[in-house]
């Protein structure tokens, strides 16, 4: 039986050298955690199933400093690497995976440009492409939109693009269901409402997202605490749980949350 | 003693590369059948379809088969363990290796497909290659097919996912995981640090 994952997500800025990995709150402040492949060993070491970075920076000149972050991790690190921000191409895609990354995570270009889902998968096949989904509850209700329940009432789930700065319009259980038939593999859906609020996961989200696709389902988020990840892998059918503050600032140690969950009854990599 | 990693032009090899390195077994990528000879220990990794792999691994398959029978530890790694079977559904027509009797099948669609993730081993048999493992030990895995040995004598490990799935085999100097003990973490490492050993006796 395939075990629940937990995975550190870093927020890489990449305009200093080396890159740097930050946090922001509900996609705004920014808070420095440290240098990002230091972080990844730590976190590998500690039991980290996968690790995940995002370039928040995300411009083509510092797609270099990714790639040289990702050689320095995967020298030394050996479970998935995920790498995201600022990927619009197939080549683009290319030099992430020749630096040593597994999968790549797409959000903005592919809402700009859906066939990039099939370039790439079709090249690196669909376990390689994971469709990033930053969702917001929309409680006005409109026509042809996916409505959810929700603790506050019924609502819908917005896509949002260029790290949460804009909006598209685009109702996010139907682009995770249409992502998934042009060839991702796994969805890693972010939470709006919850990211950096410390408040759990979106639990009517996540329920409702890994119920309509076929595909794991990582859920971010709101993660402040063992008991939000026990709280998502016991009413959702999420494959993995991802959290960055919570590591960061050494608040829990990935080993402890894995602890926690397995002693409640969770399946997890000890 | 140095290690060869066959490399035929599928995906990435960077992974198994550094691992191999990080055990300190001197891996070397080889592109060119004739290079193979001389090497202690042959790795074959695989991703993408099976007749892809088969297509360019067939130039391969004299060198492969004499390092076979001249006792070289080979290990295939996930689609490096299905072509050592005599055929896939994922490639109807394609011919594997044909090292083990029996072909690869399709996980069943009540599952989720591929299995992506870590899965806990059941150990059937005891080999060196698992020194060290234990029952329930997770491995990372991703594949959409699975190997169905026709002699279940060469089955080493299996995992669950709707319904048995072959994990390990071996046969002979032929060890292969379905799983990825690059992306494994410590107990991957341990197995090709098993693998190194065996090299090296």
């Amino acid at each position: 039986m395939l075990a629940r994952r937990v995975i550190p997500c870093l927020d890489c800025d990449l305009q200093v050298p080396g890159g740097r990995v930050v946090k922001g709150i509900e996609f705004q402040q920014i808070r420095y955690a440290g240098v990002p492949w230091e972080l990844a060993g730590k976190y590998y070491q500690d039991g980290a199933d996968e690790i995940v970075f995002l370039d928040i920076t995300a411009s083509h000149e510092r797609r270099e400093t990714m790639t040289e972050v990702i050689k320095r991790t995967s020298r030394s690190v050996f479970v998935p690497l995920a790498v995201g921000g600022g990927i619009s191409s197939l080549e683009q895609a290319r030099e992430v995976f020749n630096a040593g990354a597994d999968k790549i995570t797409l959000n903005t270009s592919a809402l700009n440009r859906p066939e990039l889902i099939s370039e790439i998968a079709s090249h690196y096949g669909n376990q390689a492409v994971v469709l990033a989904i930053d969702a917001k509850r929309r409680y006005a209700l409109e026509a042809g939109r996916e409505v959810v329940q929700t603790e506050s009432g019924p609502c819908w789930f917005e896509c949002s693009y260029y790290g949460g700065r804009r909006f598209t319009g685009v109702d996010a259980l139907a682009w995770a269901k249409k992502a998934v038939s042009l060839g991702a593999g796994e969805i890693l859906l972010t939470s709006m409402d919850r990211d950096g609020t410390y408040d759990g996961f979106d639990i009517p989200l996540t329920d409702a997202v890994s119920r309509s696709v076929k595909v794991p389902v990582i859920a971010s988020g709101g993660c402040a605490s063992p008991d939000h990840m026990l709280e998502v892998f016991q009413k959702t059918q999420a494959s993995a749980a991802l959290a960055a503050s919570i590591f960061h600032f050494g608040e829990w140690n990935v080993r402890d949350v894995k602890d926690y969950l397995k002693k409640r009854g969770v399946v997890v990599r000890i | 003693m140095t290690i060869a990693i066959v490399d035929y032009g599928m995906g990435n090899l960077f992974s198994i590369y550094n691992a191999l390195d990080y055990v300190r077994a001197s891996p070397k990528m080889v592109k060119e059948p004739a290079a193979l000879q001389g090497f202690q220990g042959i790795v074959v990794p695989g991703v993408g379809a099976f007749g892809q792999c088969m297509a360019r691994l067939s130039l391969f398959q004299e060198a492969l088969s004499r390092a076979r029978q001249d006792g070289v530890p080979i290990f295939g790694i996930c689609v490096g363990l299905q072509v050592l079977f005599e055929e896939s559904e994922e490639s109807p027509g394609a011919r594997g290796l044909g090292w083990i009797k029996g072909k690869v099948v399709k996980l069943p669609d009540s599952v989720m497909i591929p299995q992506m993730g870590w899965n806990g081993l059941s150990i059937k048999k005891h080999v060196e290659m698992l020194d060290g493992i234990e029952e329930g030990d997770m491995f990372y895995f991703v594949h959409s097919y699975y190997g169905q040995p026709a002699d279940g004598s060469v089955l080493v490990a299996t995992v669950e996912h709707g319904v048995t799935v072959t994990a390990a085999v071996a046969s002979g100097n032929v060890f292969a995981t379905q799983f990825h003990p690059e992306k494994s973490g410590a107990r991957g490492l341990h197995i090709l640090e098993n693998f190194v050993r065996s090299v090296k006796c």
